[in-house]
């Protein structure tokens, strides 16, 4: 019984990463974009963690997420660090 | 103990949809922030403890919470930098259409 609901959840998921995924490609300013990057890395934390439990090996997954957890953050940080340093204007990066 | 884990899955999965579909119909770069940091915390945190819940009391619990704790850390820190570097550099704000 719980097999199909995982299941249909992670759809729901991979649905919503489509949605952000649009605003990756067709964001105006490059900061949307990393937004788009920060929040698509959360969604695949989650779907992870949920492809564990539907095929019972949860063990094995779990390292993945936290690895990819420290990732999604220390990048989404370096980014933003880099940015505010260079600058942005106007949904261009100036040179 | 299951139809707990069903509760909190299934509404983490409604704050993540609505998150991202807030992310694609807000008008401006900071309501799309406000959209994609708060939904997005608040649902992997409810879903990540929903799988908690259904795995039981085990080392692989421990380390599902161990995730959703940093992810409760990290996400809104992460956000924050994000919207500091583009205050910073003066990112124009989002006003109404009849000023």
């Amino acid at each position: 019984m719980m097999q199909p609901f995982l299941l249909a959840i992670s759809l729901v998921i991979l649905f919503a990463v489509l949605l952000a995924l649009y605003r990756v490609i067709k964001g105006p300013v490059i900061i949307d974009r990393i937004v788009g990057v920060n929040v698509i890395g959360t969604k695949t934390i989650t779907v992870i963690l949920l492809t564990g439990s539907l095929f019972d090996r949860i063990e094995f997954f779990i390292d993945i997420a936290i690895v990819y957890a420290l990732i999604n953050f220390i990048g989404t940080l370096t980014l933003s660090k880099y940015f505010h340093r260079k600058g942005v204007e106007h949904g261009r990066v100036t040179q | 103990m299951i139809l707990l884990s069903i509760v909190l899955i299934g509404s983490g999965a409604f704050f993540l949809l609505m998150g991202a579909i807030g992310m694609l119909r807000f008008p401006d770069f900071y309501t799309r922030m406000h959209a994609a940091g708060k939904c997005d915390t608040l649902g992997s945190l409810l879903v990540l403890t929903g799988l908690a819940c259904y795995g039981g009391l085990s080392l692989a619990s421990v380390k599902i919470l161990l995730i959703a704790l940093f992810i409760f850390l990290t996400s809104p820190t992460a956000t924050n930098a994000i919207a500091r570097a583009a205050f910073k550099n003066k990112m124009p704000l989002w006003t109404s259409e009849e000023d």
